[in-house]
């Protein structure tokens, strides 16, 4: 018998933790995680890591990241990571925060955080609902969009239109860097890190304000398997949330 | 203690020049009247001192930021009055959960609503009951002087940190805004940052932490509001009080920060008259200093409270000595300022058992 000659070609990044998620099938929160995490370890700066969870299905990424972290109240983790940072200046500093809690009861704070250009760097997964309460409409609900809180459809004229942040974001001068991703699929996954990856280098390389926004699916929720909400992602989501760099200081401005 | 040269300043300077010398290395404040000499001095000499000042978008966010900073174990304030101290207990109640330490200075202002700029008492109940949703408590000092501004923000750093809490400095418009001389001292043996076993600062060859007020699992919520009962419960041992002619007083005057300093004035007046009065002046609203006042009612004299509200230490003080006295009391309106002159007639009221 001829002796087995492995290579091992995927591992888990040193900043995850080896345990089961919470989240539902086909939810892209753990693609997300992974993808901070492969990144914390990449740029070499997991162990000097501080975290702001935030509030929704979220909150427990502290679970499954081997980094320090603090608990932020619903919306403000960019006002508590500005706070970190001000204490803690050699750290890296990051948010994560979900629609709900960005692009509703949060919005003064991500909006001054940015402005500032505080030196941390938030990500963003937008699924157009509010996940961990049930699926009510949320500032990035759709149009048409059927939810707990508006069951016949999201109506522009009673609930108004789903709010794009990373256009707002990018026009704010303290942003250095602003682009949204999307996690539906693999070729979409690598792009979102690229952007993941720039958006934490705007800290480490101390140029401002770092923001990437992720589509993800949240298949519970939107009442649909796992294949069928990734297709929604393409055929719904990405024709009002158009994927793309909106700002890179490096280049000169949005493009 | 290294004693150094009188200056002449608002309380409002004696709060931001008693965070410096405590080492308070983050600001995160919010303009509101009659604050605003806090921010103001902490925006041009926090800088100098090393720290960081950051003027937030909102009461809300100059808290959060309060929180994070705290979570780091690194000595944080932010100031406010009393509409912005109502914005600030979201984060003041994760932190009572989270038992991260900061200071919140509160300029009580009158209420309710937008009131007034001019002083008033009518934070009592949210300062000592918590303020915030759950069931929490915060160290409350009550300065009556610029020399107690000073001094008290300096304890007020040492007791966050001592006990893992918010603490909160409550004085009002006139402690705020009033100008006298106060003498300045450099604590000693004090570091800009502690909480050496639990602050964050990277998990670098250490397991990792985590500070947060959500406990889902079964028993962990009620093990953590064990904790800080317990915790509560030990806070007692700082009850403080000044007693000034209590010994031979018939009627206690009992009264808190600038009421206290007025009514203070109001029982000298008296004593030169010959009247036996005397003043009890909470330092610490909580704990309140029940022992000190129940020993007063013990040794059979009587009590009025006199506030500058429609009546609420008056409960702690019926609380205190519940058993063997009970207290009148005497309201100044928010939106009137008082004089010794106000206090005499109902003092005497009082003594004479009126």
């Amino acid at each position: 018998m001829s002796e087995m000659n492995e290579k091992l070609v995927f591992d888990r990044p040193k900043a995850v933790i080896d345990r089961p998620t919470h989240y539902c099938p086909g939810c892209h929160h753990g693609v997300a995680h992974r993808l901070v995490g492969e990144l914390l370890e990449e740029l070499g700066v997991f162990e000097d890591t501080i975290l702001v969870s935030s509030i929704g299905c979220s909150v427990f990424l502290y679970n499954y990241l081997n980094v320090d972290a603090v608990e932020a109240p619903h919306g403000r983790a960019p006002a508590v990571a500005t706070g970190v940072k001000a204490a803690r200046k050699d750290n890296f500093v990051f948010a994560y925060q979900g629609d709900g809690d960005l692009a509703s009861i949060g919005m003064a704070e991500i909006l001054h955080a940015a402005n500032r250009g505080e030196k941390i760097s938030v990500v963003f997964v937008n699924n157009t609902v509010y996940g961990m309460t049930g699926g009510q409409m949320a500032p990035t609900t759709l149009i048409g969009q059927r939810t707990t809180t508006c069951p016949s459809g999201r109506c522009l004229e009673h609930e108004g239109a789903p709010i794009r942040m990373t256009e707002i974001i990018a026009g704010l001068g303290g942003t250095a860097f602003a682009a949204r991703g999307s996690l539906d699929n693999v070729k979409n996954i690598r792009q979102a890190k690229k952007y993941m990856r720039k958006a934490f280098e705007c800290q480490t390389q101390n140029k401002g304000f770092g923001f990437v926004e992720l589509l993800s699916a949240c298949p519970t929720n939107w009442k649909m398997t796992p294949v069928q909400a990734n297709e929604r992602i393409q055929t719904e989501m990405i024709p009002y949330f158009p994927l793309g760099v909106y700002k890179d200081t490096d280049e000169g401005g949005a493009c | 203690m290294s004693k150094t040269v009188r200056i002449f300043v608002k309380g409002n300077e004696a709060v931001s020049r008693g965070a410096l010398a405590a080492k308070c290395r983050c600001f995160f404040g919010y303009p509101i009247t009659p604050q605003n000499e806090i921010p103001e001095f902490m925006s041009s000499e926090m800088p100098k001192a090393g720290g960081e000042f950051v003027q937030a978008e909102s009461e809300v966010a100059a808290a959060n930021m309060l929180l994070g900073a705290g979570a780091c174990g690194v000595r944080a304030m932010t100031s406010s009055s009393s509409p912005g101290v109502s914005l600030k207990q979201e984060a003041i109640s994760y932190m009572a959960g989270s038992e991260i330490p900061a200071v919140i200075v509160n300029m009580n202002r009158g209420g309710p609503g937008l009131g007034d700029i001019g002083p008033a008492q009518g934070d009592y109940y949210q300062s000592t009951r918590g303020g915030g949703h759950g069931d929490y408590r915060l160290l409350v000092l009550a300065p009556s002087t610029g020399q107690e501004a000073y001094d008290m923000t300096i304890q007020a750093f040492d007791l966050a940190f001592k006990y893992r809490n918010p603490v909160m400095v409550l004085g009002d418009a006139i402690l705020g805004q009033m100008k006298e001389p106060i003498t300045p001292w450099i604590p000693e043996n004090i570091e800009s940052e502690g909480g050496e076993d639990w602050r964050l600062d990277g998990a670098n060859g250490r397991e990792k932490r985590l500070i947060k007020s959500l406990f889902l699992e079964e028993g962990a919520l009620a093990g953590q509001n064990q904790k800080l009962q317990a915790k509560y419960d030990a806070m007692k041992e700082m009850a403080d009080a000044e007693l000034f002619d209590t010994e031979d007083a018939e009627l206690v005057v009992c009264a808190y920060g600038s009421i206290g300093r007025i009514a203070k004035s109001a029982v000298r007046k008296l004593r030169k008259e010959g009247k036996k009065v005397g003043l009890f002046r909470p330092k610490t609203l909580y704990p309140f200093p029940e022992k000190p006042l129940l020993k007063l009612a013990k040794e059979g004299k009587r009590f009025l409270t006199v506030e500058h509200n429609l009546g609420q230490m008056v409960d702690d003080v019926r609380l205190a000595i519940r058993t063997v006295a009970d207290s009148d009391f005497f309201p100044i309106y928010p939106g009137n300022l008082p004089t010794p002159d106000d206090f005499e007639e109902p003092i005497l009221k009082s003594l004479e058992g009126k």
